[in-house]
């Protein structure tokens, strides 16, 4: 009876291991990520300034946030900078993983090459590119030292060209990163369907342009997809490169929550911003995921 | 990613070759300029650099701006360098990427070999994590922090990063332990082989690759964040990346460009050196957050 009894439970505890294994970490993520977005979501219908508070204000804070300048200004830059980021990112990268394909001699020096910002900080590539283009001491001290007097160049002064320093910056931080991506694409690409084209007498920018590139749609959608999110996360570089100057000129959803949480002792209006920059991502990321998975099965 | 390179069928004539050639180069030459200018000037004598010479070799060889950025360059009130910091930066790392490593393994452990109804949704909702804009967990993280008592420590910054890392960790080790023979772990069962056991003696041993991609991404994040740094840090807690920034936007005084290069150096080292010693499977665990399989 006794051994029956112990060998039961044993194989009791065998089923239940799996879960309790899984259990701290199904904890974790139910407190600290879904528990903590609704928190905020929640604070984003409060009174709350320097402290969370709980007075319920419905949608007042969205109110708010939707008439300030400084919200509208930095959704705004987001559209310059997520559309450029995200379309020159796609050609660097499309363009480059095409040209490395071509049985390219020191292909295994150049990628790395490519690829390498994205191993740094973008506090590092901030402070890198800050400088750089700082009219001062940077590219334009350095043109015109070398005897291109009338050379120009101070975008990153400028306020109505500095939010394209940040998508300059951003692209060198991660078009290696797109290349990379196109070009797994492409070498998987079948070369009997090409050979196939080519004996019916097809030229290359009609392979690419017919075949190639048609058939690099996961690699398309993939890159989209992790662009958009990182350009809507883009925090850091703005912070190292501008601060979110001159004035406003750079600043960013993600700039725009920090101060007025953690500065301007706005809570409120703080967590409605997180909300929606969550949102934005959330349409994104869900059914990306949700068809990534449902393949897997 | 396949590192084999595989011929293309296409083929290019001369001129294009040519041009090609140019065109990888010059963007080579792109890629590699601001650590060339990082490098440089971190050898120089400020005059050097504000009398415009920034793209060219020192004339002075000097490794002072080093030694300052390491040791006694002003970084918020006191004259310390950058070298507290990095060891802060050290501290919330280690126990950080090992233990989202190992939690990593096991929840894939689980996810892929004793599987039950709704593990591919609850999987969801952890990768989901990964994405999400971390300013909605700011506020309540902030608060949650001071009640556990870890608010502006290195162990509160390891807790976090730990959390919001176990996504990643979890897909990389899911998707390697997927193609893993299910056979191999039933026909352990029947021999009378635990649930640990099986782990132990038959996963583990083959989980090396994908443990590598999992802790160099892990440290590269990891070293590399700022937002929960500057959130969540005291001034004796903050990593690398908050005290290269505190450096650079500091306004008091001359803008010792070649410090701050110095320091931009030091903050990239460790993550630059695992990319040179193991950049193959940085670029593999890049690949598998957006393109899996």
């Amino acid at each position: 009876m006794a051994v029956s009894a112990d060998a039961d439970f044993k194989t009791r505890l065998q089923n239940w291991i799996p879960k309790l294994v899984l259990s701290p970490s199904i904890a974790m993520m139910t407190v600290f990520v879904y528990g903590f977005i609704l928190f905020s979501v929640y604070l984003s219908f409060t009174d709350s300034r320097i402290l969370p508070t709980f007075g319920w204000v419905g949608w007042e804070n969205y109110d708010k946030l939707w008439r300030l300048s400084h919200w509208e200004t930095s959704l705004i830059n987001m559209g310059i900078f997520a559309s450029l980021y995200i379309v020159i990112c796609t050609c660097i990268g499309l363009g480059l993983a095409i040209f490395l394909d071509q049985k390219i001699r020191g292909e295994g020096l150049l990628r790395p090459i490519y690829l390498y910002p994205m191993a740094l900080s973008f506090i590092v590539t901030g402070t890198a590119w800050k400088w750089f283009l700082d009219p001062g001491i940077g590219l334009e001290n350095v043109m015109q030292t070398w005897g291109w007097e009338s050379f120009e160049f101070d975008w990153i002064k400028d306020r109505n060209f500095a939010i394209y320093t940040v998508v300059l910056a951003a692209v060198w931080q991660t078009s290696g990163f797109v290349m990379a991506m196109f070009l797994a694409g492409l070498r998987g690409i079948d070369n009997e369907i090409l050979r196939a084209a080519q004996m019916d007498g097809a030229s290359n920018w009609n392979l690419y342009r017919r075949i190639i590139i048609p058939q690099l749609r996961p690699a398309f959608l993939s890159a989209f997809v992790i662009l958009s999110h990182l350009a809507i996360k883009t925090f850091d570089l703005v912070i190292a490169l501008t601060g979110g100057g001159p004035g406003r000129a750079t600043e960013l959803p993600a700039t725009f929550m920090y101060s007025y949480t953690f500065t301007r002792n706005q809570m409120g209006i703080g967590a409605a911003s997180a909300t929606i920059m969550l949102m934005t991502i959330a349409a994104i990321m869900i059914p990306y995921l949700y068809a990534e998975l449902r393949e897997k099965r | 990613m396949s590192q084999a390179t595989q011929d293309t069928a296409i083929r290019t004539g001369r001129v294009t070759r040519t041009l090609i050639y140019l065109v990888l180069l010059l963007f080579g030459l792109f890629y590699l300029l601001p650590l060339y200018v990082m490098l440089v000037n971190s050898v120089k004598p400020l005059e050097e650099i504000t009398g415009g010479g920034m793209m060219n070799l020192p004339q002075v060889f000097t490794i002072e701006p080093w030694l300052k950025a390491w040791s006694s360059a002003q970084i918020g009130v006191d004259p310390t360098g950058l070298k507290p910091y990095f060891w802060n930066s050290i501290k919330m790392v280690v126990p950080a990427v090992i233990v989202s490593t190992i939690l990593g393994a096991l929840n894939g452990y689980v996810l892929t070999k004793w599987r039950f109804k709704y593990d591919t949704i609850l999987f969801g909702l952890m990768l989901f994590a990964c994405f999400i804009p971390f300013q909605i967990v700011l506020i309540p993280m902030a608060r949650m922090l001071g009640i556990i008592g870890l608010a502006g420590t290195t162990w509160g910054l390891a807790l976090v990063h730990v959390v919001y890392g176990i996504g990643f960790t979890t897909l990389y080790f899911r998707n390697y332990y997927a193609v893993f023979p299910t056979e191999l772990i039933r026909a352990a069962q029947i021999d009378g082989a635990g649930f640990f056991q099986i782990f132990w003696r038959i996963l583990l041993p083959s989980s090396g690759p994908i443990a590598v991609v999992s802790i160099i991404w892990q440290f590269t994040n990891i070293w590399n964040d700022f937002l929960f740094g500057a959130s969540f840090a005291d001034a004796n807690s903050q990593p690398m990346t908050v005290a290269l920034n505190n450096l650079v936007q500091s306004s008091t005084g001359v803008k010792e460009y070649n410090v701050h290069f110095a320091g931009a150096i030091l903050a990239a080292m460790p993550t630059l050196l695992v990319y040179i010693v193991a950049g193959r499977y940085f670029v593999r665990g890049l690949m598998a957050g957006s393109v899996k399989g």
